[in-house]
Parts: structure tokens; C-alpha cells; sequence
């Protein structure tokens, strides 16, 4: 395990750490094509909803591990959501121009990134602490300045790409989304390749590993924290708009609903990678909407408590993460403040 | 350690009780609390202000409704109790380096476990009834935290998803408890809960003061003993510590890190099933709701220490129970004491700020980095 972490190239490392999941992707699409020979319509509805539920999953996750690279604790990525996506609507209310609340989403997620960078970075407040903060002040003012009856005129809706939404199967699940759905999985790529090959990624890797050293070879470990955390806030913002102006169209008391902290075991689930993440996110999102399809199907003719279906998705990373049962290891100086000699 | 030279001829409790309370370092740690508490609250009166409200009227409001009568500081304690229990299991958990954001699983199950045994026991005495549900909750709490703990310590696997995930199962498997084969059957009822437990099975209050708060206390009495007075208290700190060097001393720890998690399991699982028998009187679903999330608030309120989250649990609480009043009489949207909370928390630990006002000292001595044990095994 040492050994293949220090010689080995990203990608081969990438696919040595997940042979386990890549077996199991392999059977995953042999079982997608036997559904989708089966039952088509179904099929493309719950891969429908897969794409879409891990949305925020992948968004939070990817706002933590941003953070956690350059070894910083969030876990008030549910508290940036939430904030944003009552900003988001707010906008959406007041001005009815979809991009500018997207933006608005975006850069209050930011602010609250900066919340924390200033809490873990500057006031060296334990992060676990300063993460409950966030949590907590996000509930509260988002609360005290709801008002119920505010309507929008419209959401975001699903921009169908001319040709490649035609492929069947391919096209209705991944060409016929809403535009932040589109934007998180190109974002996927793009973090996955700025923080394996470029060097940015390799200065924000070295501040989470040893900041000792890298401060020695001349990068400044706070700025990399602050920018990071900033950038990963504006992740998770983008999250928080994806739920008032994509998913669900409107603003309600602590609508997140857990999906901050979801988004958190996703990326510990995921190895602190983006792709990683990506998979937890879409394994999590696929189980849940395999749930709600099969209580919709059956719910009715075999008497099975809807719970039972509910409980799906949790059970299922459980047992997984059981059964995968490596030790998983989180970058060195996750969670240390740095103080400068 | 003053003490020691001061009452040789004492018993020994008593010079524990008096280096407890003589700890300059102990009234050094409250003076920057209230301070925390000051600002937080003028904070909360900006905000107030800004938005059109009158701060003196609400908090006026909120202390009314919080410590005004003998009513209302029941209440507050009533509110405070379960607090206590899930803050404690927090904390517990950190001092082995463990987050456990399950306490709210743990809790419902031990609430709906308490209830059970409430309803579907009837004849015992009290005596023997109300100690029945409240073992039997917290002997189902605990269960619930080998989960997370063994697959910890044999399979890697990061509790905090563990516990995140359990909880979700926790609320299905209650939900559905209550709705199914344990609901409430009386004629009109159409909501998901669990009969009324036996009159013999609930605790009751002295005077004001509910007894689950006495329990409450002296559960942090036990808990601080436990961790500081036995060997099995100082490997599960040590494990926090270090889990390295206490493996290479000899300490079990995988063994440990599994006791760590039922023990903090368990704490949850009393407080759920004191909910169910001082206050709820049944199992009723969404009743318990997020009071496993607020132990993590209580337990940093607290510093993690047992003794620190009775005070925490108790302000925590207290807005709890003013909040309605103060909603009622001034109008003001009671999510602004989250606002406040979650101010506390940030100026009490940014005690850096503070002790710059008060030109103090750092305070000194063992103290676990809560977010130390994130990525370890």
C-alpha cells in the first residue's frame, strides 16, 4: 500500500485503489443493458433520477475534499448548501433572472467558504467546531428571514443536446439534463485534472500532506487553504442553488435535509477523490431512486412497509464499505492548523 | 494540588471536589464563556435591529419564557435533559478520537425501546418499571453503537459515514415501527406513534425539576469518573491521544474504540428513553428530531468535557423553551436563537478573541483536537 502510493502515476494508482470498483462497474453495466432490454422505460427513469439526485452529492463532496486536500475540515458543506440555496431563490424571487441567482448561489457559497477559511486558517478555531457553525448559523438565519408565500416564476429546466440525446439509453439519461447538472459532471473532470496534473494541484496536495515542507520550498500554505475552501464553498453553493432552482423550484425550512453530510461520507466513501466521489455519489443516488421505483412499482401489490425501500441506499454503502473494509486514509494534515515559524 | 498541603486530613473526595473548583484554570475557562455568551447575544440584538425588531422586548421575551417561573425553568431543564445525554455521547466518542454524528439513531431507538417497554408492561411497580425502560433503552442504543464501532475497528470503516447512514436507517426502522405493528391502535388515532407507556413507567418531576435532569447529572458525574478515575477511562483517552503509542503500550484498541462507541451509544440511547418517559409519554416520530444534532453543539459548548455540557445543554435548552415565548410576545422569528448558538459556539472557540480582550493567558493542559482522529483508524 505504501509502496504502490509513492511509485506508481495517479491514473495507475487510481485504478490499482479501485479494482474492486471497477469489477463491480463492469457488472453494473452488464446489469444496466439486462434492465434496459427488460424494462426501457423504468430503466431510463430511475438512471434519470440517479444523474440527477447526485448532483448535490457530488457537488458537497467535491467542496470537501477541495478543503480537506489542502487540510481543512468541512463538515458545514450542508450549511453552505442550505445558505445558498435560500440566497439562490431569494434572487430568483426578487429578479426572476435564472444565471444571476445561479451567480448568487455561487458566491454565497463562496462567502461561506471564506467563513470558514478565516475560522480554520486565520483564528486556527478547531474545524470541527468551525464546520457546527456553519451548520447552525445557516439553519438559523436562513429561518429568521424566510418568509412563507414567496412564489418564482420559473426554474431551471433541462437543455436537450441536438444529436447525442437521440442515442437510446445514453441520451435521455445524460444529454437531457438541467444546465448545474451538465456543469457538475464536467466539473468532476476538471477538479480531478487540476488536482492530479497540474501544479496547483500538486502545491494544494503538498499543503495537505506536509505543510511543513512546502512551506519550506517557498507556497504560501495559507493562501492555498484560503483559495481552496473559498473554491470548494462556491462548489457547494452551486449545490444549494441546484436545489431551489433545479430540483425542487422553491425555498423551505432546512431543505437540504442531510444531504450535506451525505455528501461528506461520499467523499470519505471516495478516497478524497473527485472521481471517487463521483461513484459514491452516483452508487448512493442510483439506490435511492432504484427505492423509489420499486416502491412505486410494487408498493401497492406485495405488501412491503415503504421504510423497508427507505432504508436501501444507507444499508447498502454500509455493507459495501464493509465489504470493500480497506482503510481509508485522509490526506496527513487533515484537520491541523498551520502555524508559521 | 494546592489543596494538598492546605486540608491534608480531608477525605479524598472532597479534595478532588476542591481541586475541581479551585482550578484557576476552570474559572479562567467560564469567564471566557459568559464573555462569549455577552457577545453573542449583542450580536443576535444587531441583527435584531437591523431587521425591525426590538432586542430588549425579545430577549426580555426569551428570558421569560426560559428561567421567569418555576414552569418555565422546568422547562428549560426538560428541554435541557435529553441535551445532556446526547452531548455527552458526543464528547464520550471524542475523547477516543471517534465523531459520532449517530447520536440521533442511537436516541430514537432508545426512545422507541423505552417506549415499548412502557406500553407493553403493565403491573410492575414504578421502581422496577422505570429502571426496566430505561436499561432497555439504553441497552438498545448501545446495540446500535457496536455497528459503527466494530466496523471501525475490524473494517476501516470511517464512523462518520456510518453514522450518518445509520441514522437515516434509524428514523426508517421507527417510522415504520410506529406505523406498523407497534402503533397506537386507539379509536380516532390516524398519526404514526406508539400507545401511551404505563403510568409506572413514568418519570416524574420534583418540584420544577424534572427527575430525568437529576439523572442527567449524574450520568456526567459517572461519565467524568469513568474517564478520569478508571483504567478503562484513561486507554480510551489515551486512544484518542495517540492510538499509535497505545497500541505499542499494549492497549486493546480496536477493543477500545468498539467499548468508546456502545458507551457513547448508550449515553444517546438513556437520553431517548428519558424523552419518551419524563416528557413525550409514547413514541411519537419527528418528536425526537434533531436533538443527536444538537449534542455536537452542546458537546463543543462544553469543551467535551462531562461536566461542561450540563451548563451547554442548559443554555442550548433555554432557548429552546423561551424561543416560543418570544416568538408569541414580540414577534420575532424564534430561528434567531440558532443565530445566537451558533455565535456562542464561534466565540467560544475562537477564545483567542476574547482572551485578547481580557488579557489572559492561554489555558494549558491535556486537550484532544476534535478533529484529530478524522482521518485515523
Amino acid at each position: 500500500m505504501q509502496n504502490s502510493m509513492t511509485t506508481y502515476s495517479p491514473w495507475t494508482r487510481f485504478f490499482l485503489r479501485s479494482r474492486g470498483t471497477l469489477i463491480g462497474g463492469v457488472g453494473l453495466i452488464a446489469i444496466i443493458l439486462f434492465f434496459y432490454i427488460w424494462l426501457p422505460v423504468e430503466t431510463v427513469a430511475v438512471l434519470n433520477a440517479t444523474v440527477r439526485l447526485s448532483t448535490p452529492l457530488v457537488l458537497g463532496a467535491m467542496c470537501g475534499l477541495m478543503g480537506e486536500r489542502a487540510a481543512v475540515i468541512n463538515i458545514g458543506i450542508e450549511g453552505q448548501m442550505l445558505m445558498s440555496a435560500f440566497i439562490a431563490f431569494l434572487f430568483n424571487v426578487w429578479t426572476d433572472n435564472l444565471p444571476l441567482s445561479v451567480l448568487m448561489g455561487v458566491l454565497t457559497g463562496a462567502l461561506m467558504g471564506l467563513l470558514l477559511a478565516f475560522m480554520a486558517v486565520t483564528l486556527k478555531i478547531d474545524q470541527i467546531i468551525g464546520g457546527t457553525v456553519i451548520n447552525i448559523l445557516a439553519v438559523g438565519l436562513t429561518g429568521y428571514f424566510y418568509a412563507t408565500g414567496l412564489t418564482v416564476e420559473r426554474g431551471l429546466g433541462p437543455i436537450i443536446i441536438p444529436g447525442l440525446s437521440e442515442i437510446p439509453l445514453i441520451g435521455p439519461v445524460l444529454f437531457k439534463n438541467p444546465p448545474i447538472t451538465y456543469t457538475a459532471i464536467i466539473l468532476v473532470f476538471v477538479i480531478h485534472y487540476v488536482l492530479f496534473y497540474t501544479k496547483w494541484g500538486l502545491r494544494t496536495r503538498a499543503v495537505g500532506e506536509h505543510p511543513r515542507a512546502a512551506d519550506t520550498v517557498g507556497i504560501n500554505v495559507y493562501k492555498m487553504r484560503y483559495v481552496n475552501v473559498i473554491l470548494g464553498g462556491a462548489l457547494a453553493g452551486l449545490a444549494g442553488a441546484f436545489l431551489t432552482l433545479e430540483a425542487v423550484g422553491s425555498f423551505e425550512r432546512n431543505m437540504t435535509n442531510g444531504r450535506g453530510f451525505i455528501a461528506l461520507a461520499c467523499m470519505i466513501f471516495g478516497r478524497w477523490t473527485p472521481l471517487g466521489s463521483w461513484g459514491a455519489a452516483l452508487f448512493f443516488a442510483l439506490f435511492t431512486a432504484l427505492a423509489t421505483q420499486i416502491s412505486f412499482m410494487f408498493g401497492n401489490t406485495i405488501n412491503i412497509p415503504h421504510q423497508a425501500f427507505g432504508i436501501l441506499p444507507y444499508l447498502f454503502t454500509i455493507i459495501v464499505l464493509a465489504g470493500m473494509g480497506k482503510r481509508v486514509r485522509s490526506p496527513a494534515a487533515d484537520g491541523v492548523p498551520y502555524i508559521k515559524e | 494540588m494546592d489543596s494538598d498541603q492546605k486540608a491534608p486530613s480531608q477525605p479524598k473526595f472532597l479534595r478532588t471536589f476542591l481541586d475541581v473548583l479551585l482550578n484557576e484554570n476552570l474559572w479562567r475557562a467560564i469567564a471566557v464563556q459568559v464573555v462569549a455568551v455577552l457577545l453573542a447575544v449583542l450580536i443576535g440584538a444587531i441583527i435584531l435591529i437591523v431587521s425591525g425588531a426590538n432586542p430588549l422586548e425579545a430577549y426580555a421575551a426569551l428570558l421569560r419564557g426560559s428561567f421567569g417561573t418555576p414552569t418555565a425553568l422546568g422547562r428549560t431543564l426538560e428541554k435541557a435533559t435529553p441535551l445532556i445525554f446526547s452531548g455527552l455521547a458526543v464528547a464520550f466518542a471524542f475523547k477516543a478520537g471517534m465523531f459520532n454524528i449517530g447520536a440521533q439513531g442511537q436516541l430514537l431507538f432508545g426512545a422507541i425501546t423505552a417506549a415499548f417497554l412502557g406500553f407493553t408492561i403493565h403491573g410492575l411497580p414504578a421502581f422496577i418499571h422505570i429502571p426496566l425502560a430505561l436499561i432497555g433503552g439504553a441497552v438498545a442504543g448501545g446495540l446500535f453503537g457496536i455497528i459503527p464501532g466494530a466496523l471501525k475497528a475490524y473494517r476501516g470503516v470511517h464512523e462518520v459515514i456510518t453514522t450518518i447512514m445509520l441514522n437515516y436507517i434509524a428514523i426508517n426502522i421507527t417510522d415504520y415501527l410506529a406505523d406498523g405493528p407497534w402503533k397506537d391502535t386507539s379509536p380516532g388515532n390516524v398519526v404514526a406513534r406508539t400507545p401511551v407507556i404505563d403510568p409506572a413507567a413514568a418519570i416524574g418531576r420534583l418540584g420544577p425539576v424534572p427527575i430525568g435532569f437529576i439523572i442527567a447529572i449524574v450520568m456526567a458525574l459517572i461519565v467524568w469518573w469513568l474517564l478520569q478515575k478508571t483504567t478503562v477511562g484513561f486507554e480510551i483517552r489515551m486512544v484518542g491521544l495517540n492510538p499509535d503509542a497505545s497500541r505499542y503500550a499494549g492497549i486493546k484498541v480496536a477493543r477500545t474504540l468498539i467499548l468508546t462507541m456502545v458507551i457513547s451509544a448508550i449515553l444517546a440511547g438513556i437520553g431517548g428513553a428519558i424523552e419518551t418517559q419524563g416528557v413525550v409519554g409514547r413514541f411519537q416520530p419527528g418528536f425526537n428530531t434533531g436533538l443527536g444534532f444538537d449534542g455536537i453543539t452542546v458537546a463543543m459548548l462544553g469543551k467535551t468535557h462531562p461536566f461542561g455540557t450540563i451548563p451547554a445543554a442548559i443554555l442550548v435548552g433555554a432557548m429552546k423553551a423561551g424561543s416560543s415565548e418570544m416568538q408569541f410576545a414580540s414577534g420575532v422569528a424564534k430561528e434567531i436563537t440558532d443565530v445566537i448558538q451558533a455565535l456562542i459556539l464561534f466565540f467560544v472557540a475562537a477564545d483567542v478573541i476574547i482572551r485578547s480582550l481580557l488579557r489572559m493567558r492561554a489555558v494549558g493542559g491535556e486537550e484532544v483536537k476534535l478533529s484529530s482522529g478524522w482521518g485515523k483508524q
